[in-house]
């Protein structure tokens, strides 16, 4: 409840504030909240399934954030950073599809 | 990977400990709370991010997240329509300068036409003229005054730069001197033109005085004959000599100009 709570509130703070991203972190915050999302709805996953655990949860986010952003970082240095992130967006997307698909089982028992 | 195996592990190792893990009896109150702020945290940062990053997409120009190979195509779209609108302002450019330089060419050859046609004119003695220059009275003695002796006068008068003439008589009012009139005896007058003058006549003529009243009085000119045969000739130079009897203009009959 608190976790959806300060989503929103965050969301609120954004909408109200208006932040502009720094140049230098702008093409690291869409993969790290593509990893973020992941990170958060394999929390939601374990949270349906009674096995939520708060510290592996704040350092699996913390550690999908660092380590796509790292890769696509990487990906800059070696010159193939747009497709370095594209592939790091699919990976993500594909587990927070199958996050999904587990809650969705677990919702609907279809 | 490193992301993979977190879930992956979360996933997998917890079934089987799930009974101890739940509670976690180990750990303190106050170490949940940090944990639960912590979490607070993390996703209020995660909103906040995501609306930044969504705003940003937003406020972006659309190129900004144009991939290159569109940035490329863009480009020469661009450059193909700046040499098109190019080529057009030339093409414009040019038109314009035609129309101005026509306009200005037109204006140019019917101011001449004009003034071609005003010289014409008075040459032709189609249009009255006015300007400086003399008028000339011969007054005859005992003779009349013969219309060689005018004839002569008029060839000394264009000889010396006259550009319009007329002769008045005291009868027969004036008639315009042109290179087609003409001059007949007759008794005490002449007919010039068809036109009966009586004595005396009098020559208005525009051009240059001084010239003109010199080839008057040469030796042997036109003031001598008529002295010779006892008239008078007086040379009046006023302010300004008006041409004013006009002449009809001819068609030419059998003439064409070549062009």
């Amino acid at each position: 409840m608190i976790a959806v709570l300060a989503l929103l509130a965050g969301m609120v703070l954004g909408l109200v504030l208006e932040p502009t991203v720094p140049v230098g972190l702008q093409p690291y915050l869409p993969i790290a909240v593509v990893a973020a999302l992941d990170a958060l709805f394999g929390g939601l996953r374990a949270k349906l399934n009674k096995v939520f655990d708060d510290r592996q949860f704040i350092i699996s986010f913390v550690s999908n954030v660092l380590v796509a952003g790292f890769i696509v970082f990487l990906g800059d240095q070696l010159g193939v950073g747009g497709q370095l992130a594209t592939g790091v967006v699919v990976v993500l997307g594909v587990r927070i599809f199958s996050n999904v698909a587990a809650i969705r089982r677990h919702f609907f028992k279809a | 990977m490193m992301a993979d195996e977190t879930t992956e592990e979360k996933l997998a190792e917890k079934p089987e400990a799930k009974a101890a893990e739940r509670r976690q009896p180990g750990r303190t109150v106050a170490s949940r709370r940090l944990a639960l702020t912590l979490i607070a945290g993390l996703l209020a940062v995660l909103g906040l991010a995501i609306v930044a990053q969504v705003n940003t997409r937003n406020t972006d120009e659309d190129l900004q997240g144009a991939r290159q190979e569109d940035l490329v195509r863009i480009l020469g779209d661009l450059d193909s329509r700046q040499e098109r609108l190019r080529s057009e302002l030339a093409a414009l450019e040019d038109s314009k300068r035609q129309l101005t330089s026509g306009a200005q060419g037109k204006e140019a050859a019917l101011a001449a036409a004009r003034s071609r046609a005003d010289e014409l004119g008075i040459l032709a003695g189609t249009l009255p003229a006015t300007g400086t220059g003399l008028e000339i009275e011969f007054r005859a003695g005992t003779q009349p005054v013969t219309a060689s002796t005018v004839l002569d006068a008029v060839e000394e008068l264009r000889g010396a730069g006259a550009e319009a003439m007329q002769i008045g008589g005291a009868t027969g009012g004036t008639v315009r001197i042109v290179a087609q009139t003409y001059f007949v005896d007759d008794g005490a007058g002449i007919i010039v033109d068809g036109v009966k003058l009586g004595a005396p006549f009098t020559v208005s003529v525009i051009g240059d005085p001084q010239t003109m009243r010199a080839a008057l009085n040469i030796p042997g000119g036109v003031v001598d004959m008529v002295r010779r045969v006892d008239g008078t000739v007086v040379i009046r130079q006023p302010g300004e000599v008006r041409v004013t009897s006009l002449r009809q203009a001819v068609s030419a009959k059998y003439a064409r100009p070549v062009s």
